[in-house]
Order: structure tokens, then C-alpha cells, then sequence
């Protein structure tokens, strides 16, 4: 089956989040409860109604089975592909398939982490994770993961391009300011480059202000078929296009530090979708760190490669500026529980339904969402759209 | 090849000696060490002495205080062979090490290091 006659054959019918920021005292699976079940009554469903499940955990290798046996599922769909925080995106085109096939009528992806708050700390989880999860040929050199990747990818792209660290900061700035526009953003302060380039270094040219937040938080959508979908309460948010791409696993092991797997996936959208990227209205990127938006504007041919830096300054990507990106304030000021991506993909379908409040983008049509993972893993871009731009 | 190559290369590098593979199918190097061939899929690989000459690709300090070591460099180093390994560059302050700098591989309690070449920078 070409994925082309898939294009606008299901849709989002509803969103939520929960717990956003800072909610001590939830696990990881009371605040993913809460999410998946605001997400179904939003979508105009029970949960009865579920019979397919995407979800995945950084700390959890059999994460659907709990998350099953809490919600009292009994799904004929589970995809528990865990591609790190692009998985959510991922999730999104064999869904679609399973809802065409017949196999389910309404999938429930979510994701819920209390990484900030819960007593299973980052630093615990990370030296779990190397134990089950050896890089031998990397955590000998003490690289401190993931920053120092994506340092080491920043620092290419600044010699291959004259990248500059004022440029990736503005990077942050954007993302700031359209957090002070979102009441949920955890972090709402203003910003400046100057504060971004003063701020502590953690893995050089990378600040702590370059660095995404460590929060708690949950979010859940509710795919459905799109004749379905026009008979639930919300305005439907059709899935255009989606793919997936990993090219390593290792920074160590990147053909090129200065070009993602993002190419792929996001060409590879495009041409599902049939848009270019001048269609899209908005934009909402992973940025776990401020070098990740300007190499995806560039893979994904907002710009031509190695122009990333210049297209970021003076505002463009801010409020005001000529392309809306992280309208919610992003990875960087927003949210950013472990795993970003389902976050991306929630904030593109809140822009396209209008409910954006004070940062809402005017006449949003359009909207592409791109989740990344690993050490610029992996890579999964979607479009989605309203009725209007079908 | 039946045998753990992770473990043969290790063992080889408490030795003090630093190998790489190279396939004899499709002529490219291969690091890290695996037991097929990720360019053409063959099982053809051997074992063959770097010249441990290379060049940093990117490099970063990772900022930790004195009492967790101090600052650290970590880079990413292209051997002459056309692999490219994840180490550190020693005998040079962190922040003196540069894309493009020359450098030479030496094991180091079963670790691949890399000082400055002789001649010094590139």
C-alpha cells in the first residue's frame, strides 16, 4: 500500500495533558491515567471505546502491559515501539494502517513520566539505563549523556558553518517567549540572549539555558478513522503524513553530525502529505537542545542547510516572526517529562483546533510536528491539517 | 569468527594493543568492532593494526566540578583508516583541543586515547 492513499485517512479527534512541570507524589502511570482519560473525553469517547494502544517508557521495556492493565483495556492494536522521544510520532502511521485494516476503531497513544519529581531520579534512571543499556564504546570516555552529543553535533556545525552560539541562543529566546504566552509552560521568565550566553556551560558551546527542562508531565491523543472522526465533538485534525527514520544509535556512530535522519523522515512526509514546506503554518520541533531546531529547519527544508543559524535570528521564530516554531515554548521552556515528542504533536493540534489562547497563530491551517530521539537517533516527522487544507 | 569479538577487542586493548576490522568483501574499515560487515553485509571482516594517526571531528568540555574530575574533554576522532571513534584528547587543556587537530592513539588502561600529533596543529 502506498502510504499516499493513506494521506487525511485518519484523524486526532482529542488531546489532553496533565501534570505538566511539577507534580510530586505521581508515578509515572497516575499521571499517564490522568492524560489518557482527558484525551478520551475530550475526544467524545469512553474508554470502552479504546481498542488500540501506542505507548512507551524511557524506564519500562514492557510498558504497555501496565499501562493496559490500568486503564482496564482490552486493545486489539499495541505498538510498544519505543524510538525515544520520537516514538509518540512514530506511533502515528501504523495506527493508521491497523484503524484501515479494521483491526481497531480508536487508538490511545500516551506517555506520562514524573521524571522531575519522582524518587527514581534522572541521575538514578541514567545510571540504570547504563547497565541495560551499554554504549561500550562510549561511556568509557565519560561523555555526559546526552548533552556532550549534542554538543559535539553543535560544535560541527558551527565549524562547517560559522554557526553561532548568540545564534542558538536566540534559539532559546524564541522558545521563551512564546512560553510567557502559555499558561501551562513551566517556565515563564524573560529571557535574553545575553542570559543564555552568561549562563552556565554544561557541555561546551552548549549553556544550561541551551538545555531542555526536566519536568513531570503527561500527554495523550485519540486517533480514530476520519469518517469516524467527523461524527466526535471536536473539529477533526487529519494526519497527512508521517514517517520514521534511524540512521544510529551512537553520536559516535552519525555519518555526518551536521545532517539528520530528519531529512528522510521529513521528505519522505512531505511527499505523503504532497505539501512542501511552505504550506506548513506552523511549526513544532523537539528541542531538547537549542542546536536540535536549527539542524530540523534545515533538514526538513525550511532553509538550506548550514543556514539554520541565520534563520533563527532576530526573531523570525518568535512570536511575530515569519514562522511560528514551538508555539508552546517547547522542550527548551515549556514541558519536557524524559520524552517531548507526544508534546509537539499535542501543541500542533491545539494550534489547529484554535484553542491556543494568547499564543494562538492566526488562520493555523497546517502544521508539521517532528519528534526526535536517542542522541539524534532517531527521527519522525508528521503534517497535520484541518478540513480546510485537505 | 565464533567468538565475541567485544571480548577479543577488549582483551587485545588490557594488552595494550589497538586494532580495528577491515572487510576483505567490500574493502572498508570498521569500527566499532561487530561480527558482520555494516557496508555489505558480509562476515568477511579482519582484524588489522590502525596507523592511530587521525583528525578531531568535533570535540566538547564537559564542564564538571573539581571534585568530579574537573573539566573533560570528549571528542569525536576520524582515523586516517575512515572510522570514527568517540575519546579523549590528553596531554592538552580541554579547551585547547580543536576541530581538525592532528592527533595519535594510544591505549591507556585498556582505553583508546589520543594526544596531539608531533608537528602539533592542523
Amino acid at each position: 500500500m502506498n502510504t499516499r492513499t493513506l494521506r487525511g485517512s485518519c484523524a486526532i479527534a482529542g488531546v489532553a495533558t496533565f501534570g505538566c512541570g511539577e507534580t510530586p507524589g505521581f508515578t509515572d502511570l497516575e499521571l499517564l491515567a490522568h492524560a489518557a482519560h482527558a484525551a478520551v473525553v475530550d475526544a467524545g469517547l469512553q474508554m470502552t471505546d479504546i481498542d488500540g494502544l501506542c505507548t512507551a517508557s524511557v524506564s519500562s521495556p514492557m510498558w504497555a502491559m501496565p499501562v493496559i492493565e490500568y486503564l482496564g483495556l482490552n486493545p486489539r492494536y499495541i505498538d510498544g515501539t519505543m524510538l525515544g522521544g520520537s516514538s509518540f510520532i512514530a506511533h502515528l502511521l501504523p495506527a493508521i494502517q491497523a484503524l484501515e485494516a479494521g483491526r481497531c476503531r480508536h487508538v490511545l497513544v500516551c506517555y506520562g513520566s514524573a521524571q522531575r519529581s519522582g524518587t527514581f531520579g534522572r541521575s538514578a534512571s541514567a545510571g540504570a539505563r547504563r547497565l541495560l543499556d551499554p554504549q561500550p564504546y562510549e561511556h568509557p570516555y565519560e561523555p555526559m549523556l546526552p548533552p556532550s552529543a549534542y554538543a559535539l553535533a553543535a560544535s560541527r556545525h558551527m565549524y562547517e558553518f560559522g554557526t553561532t552560539r548568540a545564534q542558538m541562543a536566540d534559539v532559546a529566546v524564541a522558545a521563551r517567549a512564546w512560553a510567557r504566552l502559555n499558561p501551562e509552560a513551566f517556565v515563564r521568565d524573560p529571557l535574553t540572549r545575553d542570559d543564555v550566553l552568561r549562563s552556565r556551560m554544561v557541555s561546551d558551546p552548549l549553556s544550561v539555558r541551551d538545555c531542555c527542562l526536566v519536568t513531570d508531565g503527561a500527554g495523550a491523543f485519540v486517533l480514530t478513522r476520519a469518517d469516524r472522526a467527523r461524527d466526535l465533538p471536536n473539529r477533526p485534525v487529519y494526519v497527512l503524513g508521517n514517517s520514521t527514520a534511524v540512521w544510529n544509535r551512537q553520536i559516535s556512530s552519525m555519518h555526518d553530525l551536521t545532517v539528520t535522519a530528519a531529512q528522510q523522515s521529513g521528505a519522505d512526509t512531505f511527499a505523503m502529505a504532497g505539501f512542501t514546506p511552505r504550506d506548513i503554518d506552523v511549526v513544532q520541533l523537539y528541542d531538547a537542545f537549542t542546536i536540535n531546531t536549527i539542524l530540523f529547519l534545515e533538514d526538513l527544508g525550511f532553509c538550506a542547510k548550514g543556514e539554520g543559524g541565520a534563520f533563527v535570528s532576530d526573531g523570525r521564530i518568535a512570536p511575530g516572526g515569519a514562522l511560528p516554531v514551538n508555539t508552546n515554548g517547547g522542550g527548551l521552556s515549556c514541558v519536557h517529562p524524559g520524552m517531548y515528542g507526544i508534546f509537539a504533536l499535542i501543541e500542533a493540534v491545539r494550534q489547529l483546533r484554535g484553542e491556543a489562547g494568547e499564543r494562538q497563530v492566526p488562520g493555523a491551517l497546517t502544521a508539521l510536528a517532528h519528534g526526535n530521539g536517542g542522541t539524534l537517533s532517531s527521527q519522525s516527522t508528521a503534517i497535520l491539517a484541518t478540513a480546510d487544507a485537505l | 569468527m565464533n567468538e565475541s569479538v567485544l571480548a577479543w577487542h577488549q582483551a587485545r586493548l588490557q594488552e595494550g594493543k589497538f586494532f580495528i576490522q577491515r572487510c576483505s568483501a567490500c574493502a572498508h574499515h570498521v569500527y566499532f568492532p561487530r561480527a558482520f560487515c555494516p557496508h555489505c553485509g558480509g562476515d568477511a571482516l579482519e582484524w588489522t593494526t590502525p596507523a592511530g594517526t587521525g583528525t578531531v571531528y568535533a570535540a566538547t568540555t564537559v564542564r564538571r566540578k573539581p571534585t568530579e574530575g574537573g573539566d573533560l574533554n570528549v571528542s569525536l576522532i576520524d582515523l586516517d583508516e575512515g572510522v570514527r571513534l568517540m575519546s579523549r584528547i590528553d596531554g592538552i587543556a580541554a579547551d585547547d583541543v580543536h576541530i581538525g587537530l592532528r592527533v595519535r592513539a594510544k591505549v591507556v588502561d585498556g582505553l583508546v586515547l589520543f594526544a596531539p600529533a608531533d608537528g602539533g596543529s592542523a
